[in-house]
């Protein structure tokens, strides 16, 4: 690693390199962006971001226009969700969504009127004339979310804590094959890229703005170029680095950038960096400046599926069915639809699922251009998985380990430091589903945790419970000891002497510190009384008494010393569990 | 459009199990047939019982175990084992030899530990050492000639007596020096012959370092492993040379006599009881090639990569576990540098 390597481009920046990786075939369209025709239905999942799901603010029959919140934020990570069009809402129910998973969640259903009115929205003049924190509320409600596939919602990466920024990273690297749509925003809306760059800067406090691109993307690394110089934007560069994948991921781009490497398990910001994807720039500029939410983006629908792959720019909430329709069709029938690229993307269920704020493709793929769907073969441990993994893995010794259900050795083995980006997978002569495994470990050892976390709560629960009412049943006895022991102090009968005698033993078994003088004098009597009752309040106060006390009983009257110390004994028995050996 | 959610990537993968082993058993051709050139027609005789024994050794293991046939008979890896251990076995030894050691192999070394893939230790020389403690005196049976088809058969399918074996067997290089250092001769007096002289092994090491090479060139092998066994290998014969050369043979000999160069690329590379690390790999090579070297200087042994293989086997699970590479993210990362 830290392997400098320089390449064409103007200023001739350093580069450093990032291990494994793969050079993939990349079969990316260079297609300008076109429009396509409202849909009839559209369909808005609450939760099109990470975090927790939008809560709905409409009803069934209610009418919303373009750009009006019809879901909200639904705590601190959450974003609204916002119709795309104008038109009424026909439901509010489970349906089917586009989740690896393949389950259903639930949506809102919008029947487009076809007026697409728009809601009135509010602009700013002048966004360094806002508080960071408005900034930031006006991103939120504008549903911003990163738009390179993982759709974390933008505002909190406008926050950078008590991090200090120094540098911004805009990640227009799109590693992966057939994904066109940034190349396309790149190439058609450098301006607002560049512009939406200041305002991150601005936010995060950034001195310097590094866009990474990869070398195959001539025409948005031209674009951006011409923005810059037109904004005199000497505080943007564009950075051409080598098309390879996973270039694009988060880790590997700072790294080839800035040599840095985020720490395990950490965040960008503790490195000084913030990363945002570049059409999510050019989003964050919009809702900023226009006050346009997040109601549309641009999807590339391609691959040997699809008739005339196209990068369209798509309302959220359209079923995949529409958009490959406006891409020609499908070529084949029973072709694989894929959300995502091929490496990282996931198969739909169906093709009704709609276009989410996540979706930058759809990728049709046919029968021919898939693997296989057979057995895989056991790992022969070749190790042509830890060539390639970009974060420095071994593959097969987490694969060896989480087929086993040994998920603690895949945490010695740092299965947490693995992206998913799949290059082992693809070159596991084996044909084992291994990002599958990792990620199956991933979410049992979550389970784990939570089930731990459950599990320590309810033990202090039951342990603070027993302890709650060990005390209260310590004092009951207590209580309850110190009385009988001053009932018999009462119950002073032939022999006061004695009595008192014994009284003052019981007192002295409790406070030993006491003075108990044995006399014939009737006043001891009381004393001793006043002494037993001195005893209760310090048992009913944890004091444990102690037949040793009794023990300390004068020598010269043999009786009177035999008689306290079984009576201590006794109470010593009554408020304490453990056995009195000497009694 | 099916029901499932299938798991990425979704590209066809190009590489196979059986495509690797393919490519194994090409690489094995120079060094073969340089064999079957010094040796005679007994090589191949070897390799093609050999590569039947295992064959039907691993159907019938599956069948025993209730696996699938079809993917496992599909896979190369009992013809790769098979070949191997025939390269192995004395051109003039008799065919029943070449079935116990596929037999021994397959069934010792492979499918006791769970099959492809659970193996600790290399199969190919699981079975080789079960012939070379069993049948030491068939396990000699070398020639310094090559023999004729007629008393290659002869030899190994019986019919040729004792007194008519001895003619024609005679001890291979590395035995030939072991015997005449035992009995104080000196480097130069023992050896038979030079490595490279007509009927050398030199040329056998030449062609199996050349197979080599191209798995390197064609990714199927890493370069760890072959490297670190061979620098083991030479470094011990270099430092004992120079202080004894009269007693010790040079290096070029060691790296070029017996089965060093097939076992540097062929049989310490077998990725399943091999380490998988990259230095867990050099450290595994290395051992290997000091190993070579200290059994056939003191061993019991005229060759020891057989032994020193499934040694270093044992010691995988250590070097993979203390040796792993630097991850991203640890360690000396998350320093500004601005």
């Amino acid at each position: 690693m830290g392997r400098p390597q320089t390449i064409g481009s103007q200023a001739k920046p350093q580069l450093w390199d990032f291990p494994g990786g793969l050079h993939l075939p990349e079969h990316k369209i260079d297609a300008p962006i076109r429009s396509m025709p409202l849909p009839k239905t559209l369909v808005f999942p609450l939760a099109q971001h990470i975090g927790a799901p939008a809560k709905p603010v409409v009803e069934v029959g209610d009418k919303v226009l373009r750009g009006q919140v019809i879901a909200e934020a639904d705590g601190y990570v959450s974003t609204p969700v916002h119709a795309s069009t104008s038109g009424k809402v026909i439901a509010i129910e489970e349906r089917p969504v586009a989740h690896p998973s393949g389950l259903s969640a639930r949506c809102i259903v919008l029947a487009s009127d076809g007026r697409d009115k728009a809601a009135p929205g509010r602009t700013v003049e002048d966004f360094k004339a806002l508080e960071l924190v408005e900034l930031r509320n006006i991103v939120r409600d504008a549903g911003v979310v990163g738009l390179g596939g993982a759709a974390f919602p933008s505002f909190i990466k406008l926050n950078p804590g008590s991090a200090r920024i120094d540098t911004l990273v805009l990640n227009g690297a799109e590693c992966e094959p057939y994904i066109a749509c940034d190349q396309a925003v790149m190439a058609e809306e450098p301006a607002d890229i560049v512009r939406g760059a200041q305002l991150i800067m601005h936010a995060v406090g950034a001195r310097q703005t590094i866009i990474g691109i990869e070398d195959n993307k001539p025409r948005g690394i031209a674009a951006l170029r011409k923005a810059i110089g037109e904004q005199q934007a000497s505080n943007v560069r564009v950075v051409v680095v080598p098309s390879r994948y996973p270039q694009g991921g988060e880790k590997q781009l700072i790294q080839t950038l800035t040599g840095r490497e985020i720490p395990s398990e950490g965040l960008p910001l503790d490195i000084g960096i913030v990363c945002h994807n570049v059409a999510t720039a050019s989003a964050v500029w919009r809702a900023v400046v226009y006050g346009e939410p997040l109601t549309e983006r641009v999807i590339t629908v391609t691959g040997p599926g699809i008739k005339t792959p196209s990068n369209l720019r798509v309302r959220l909430g359209t079923p995949v069915e529409d958009l490959v329709a406006a891409a020609g069709g499908l070529a084949e029938q029973g072709a694989r639809l894929v959300m995502g690229g091929p490496m990282m993307g996931f198969a739909l269920p169906n093709a009704r699922v709609p276009a989410v704020k996540a979706t930058n493709c759809i990728l049709a793929l046919r029968q021919a251009d898939v693997r296989p769907e057979e057995p895989a073969m056991p790992c022969i441990r070749c190790g042509a998985c830890a060539e390639v993994c970009p974060a420095g893995l071994l593959p097969q010794q987490l694969y060896w380990h989480a087929r086993a259900g040994e998920f603690d050795k895949t945490q010695n083995y740092n299965l947490f430091d693995c992206i998913e980006c799949g290059c082992c997978a693809q070159v596991c002569p084996s044909h084992i589903p291994l990002v599958q495994h990792y990620r199956f470990a991933k979410t049992e050892i979550w389970a784990e945790e939570r089930e731990k976390r459950k599990a320590d709560a309810a033990r202090e629960r039951h342990e603070f419970r027993n302890a709650r009412l060990e005390r209260i049943d310590a004092e009951k006895k207590a209580a309850r000891a110190a009385k009988k022991a001053a009932l018999q102090a009462k119950k002073a009968g032939g022999d006061p002497v004695g009595d008192a005698i014994a009284k003052a033993k019981a007192a002295k078994q409790a406070a030993p510190e006491s003075d108990s003088k044995a006399t014939d004098d009737p006043i001891a009597a009381a004393k001793a009384k006043a002494q037993a009752r001195k005893a209760q309040k310090a048992q009913a106060e944890g004091a444990v008494p102690s037949a040793a006390a009794a023990q300390e009983a004068p020598k010269d009257d043999p009786v009177a010393a035999a008689l306290a110390k079984a009576k201590a004994a006794k109470a010593a028995k009554q408020s304490d569990d453990k056995p009195d050996s000497d009694a | 459009m099916s029901g499932v959610t299938l798991s990425s990537p979704h590209l066809p993968v190009q590489p196979s199990v059986g495509g690797v082993m393919r490519g194994v058993l090409l690489a094995l051709i120079p060094g073969t047939a340089a064999m079957v050139w010094l040796l005679g027609i007994g090589v191949l005789i070897n390799i093609a019982v050999c590569v039947a024994a295992c064959l039907v050794t691993e159907a019938a293991c599956l069948r025993l175990r209730d696996r699938p046939l079809s993917p496992f008979m599909r896979d190369w890896t009992a013809i790769l084992t098979g070949a191997l251990i025939g390269l192995a076995l004395p051109p003039l030894a008799p065919w029943w030899i070449a079935v116990i050691g596929g037999v021994s192999g397959i069934v010792l070394g492979k499918h006791l530990y769970g099959g492809l893939g659970f193996n600790p230790f290399n199969p190919a020389m699981v079975g080789y050492v079960v012939l070379l403690i069993s049948f030491p005196t068939e396990l000699t049976l070398w020639t310094v000639e090559r023999a004729d088809v007629a008393t290659t058969l002869a030899a190994q399918f019986g019919g040729l007596g004792a007194s008519a074996l001895d003619a024609v067997t005679a001890a291979s290089p590395l035995d030939g020096l072991r015997t005449g250092l035992s009995q104080n001769l000196t480097v130069d007096e023992a050896r038979i012959a030079s490595v490279f002289a007509s009927g050398g092994w030199g040329w056998v090491n030449l062609g199996f370092l050349l197979g080599g090479l191209w798995m390197i060139w064609r990714k199927l092998i890493t370069w760890q492993i072959p490297v670190a066994m061979l620098a083991g290998l030479g470094i011990m014969a270099l430092v004992f040379w120079l202080i004894d050369g009269d007693r010790h043979a040079d290096p070029l000999f060691h790296l070029m006599s017996g089965a060093a160069m097939l076992g540097a690329f062929f049989i310490a590379t077998d990725p399943v009881s091999g380490a998988t690390t990259p230095r867990g790999k050099l450290v595994f090579g290395f051992g290997i090639g000091v190993l070579v070297y200290l059994i056939r200087q003191w061993g019991g042994y005229p060759d020891g990569v057989a032994f020193g293989v499934l040694l270093m086997n044992m010691t995988v699970p250590l070097l993979d576990t203390h040796l792993q590479p630097r991850v991203y993210g640890q360690g000396k990362a998350g320093r500004p540098d601005r």
